[in-house]
């Protein structure tokens, strides 16, 4: 450090640099707009696709066997229950933000919110 | 600096800078997010900051934009490199004037405003206010760009300092 001559002033610099971005990426994460429909898929297959706005419970059927219910309440999504070992897809937090998604890999189920689009198509700079 | 001397010493430096551009142009980087590059011709502007004058440094700056632009990235990004490049200079200008920096940190400053420049024509040009996600990445990479182009300077800028470009002969 001392050889380079960085100046506090550098360090100071470049850390509130970086604390700019944790800040905007945290605002924007906080801000992302809340997506309206919530899909359903399984082995990449759409199975469902439900409003966010409604209360519901659907149960998630492979071969005929409830593999796992997700409920929709308040407009947010959880898994109530899941036949796996696991249970990620049951301990993870409800998502209520558009591009959210819970995964359950054991079954091959992808709950995920969409609605208004998130990324930004891109464009070279 | 005589003009002789004075017109050798620019045109090199546009060279270099532009030489550095071309450069860059053959480093792909891609990590999904447009804009990310390391700026390896603001070396050529922080050194000229620091060993001729910040006229000559400006000048230096806008002419490799406007070659490299019209050779490599098209007209019309340009209005892009214009913005974040003057904004960038001004930037580290003031950075240098306050001798709070070393040349590091002029340098990494530099890099991440060439970026908000950037982002802010975009958004402008692309009506889209949600470019600004691109915000953070571009913020940080720039950074982290700035702290190697500053290296690179601070070692240019220590053996060059010997030869005084400014003094009279």
């Amino acid at each position: 450090m001392k050889k380079f001559g960085v100046k506090k002033g550098d360090i100071v610099a470049f850390a509130a640099l970086l604390g700019v971005a944790a800040l905007i990426f945290c605002a924007l994460y906080f801000l992302a707009p809340k997506g309206n429909t919530v899909k359903i898929e399984v082995a990449s297959q759409t199975v469902a696709t439900l409003s966010l706005e409604e209360d519901t419970v659907y149960n998630v059927e492979i071969g005929g066997k409830t593999t796992n219910t997700v409920e929709i309440k308040d407009g947010k999504v959880s898994v109530m229950y899941a036949d796996c070992p696991d249970k990620i897809c049951v301990n993870h937090r409800a998502i209520s933000k558009s591009g959210e998604s819970i995964i359950c890999l054991p079954n091959k189920v992808v709950i995920s919110i969409e609605g208004e689009k998130t990324e930004v198509d891109g464009e070279a700079l | 600096m005589n003009k002789a001397k004075k017109t050798a010493v620019f045109a090199l430096c546009v060279a270099l800078a532009f030489t550095l551009s071309f450069l860059e142009t053959l480093i792909p980087i891609n990590i999904g997010v447009p804009g990310v590059k390391i700026g390896l011709a603001n070396m050529v502007v922080l050194a000229a900051l620091y060993l001729l004058d910040k006229r000559a440094a400006f000048a230096i700056s806008m002419i490799r934009i406007l070659i490299s632009g019209l050779l490599f990235t098209g007209a019309f990004s340009l209005l892009y490199s214009f913005t974040g490049g003057i904004l960038s200079f001004f930037v580290m200008l003031l950075a240098m004037k306050s001798k709070r920096l070393s040349i590091l940190g002029v340098s990494v400053l530099g890099g991440a405003v060439h970026n908000i420049g950037q982002i802010i024509v975009a958004a402008i040009v692309m009506q889209t206010p949600r470019i600004v996600y691109y915000l953070p990445v571009l913020l940080i990479s720039g950074a982290i760009a700035g702290i190697a182009v500053g290296v690179v300077s601070k070692i240019v800028v220590e053996r060059l300092i010997k030869i005084d470009f400014n003094k009279k002969d």
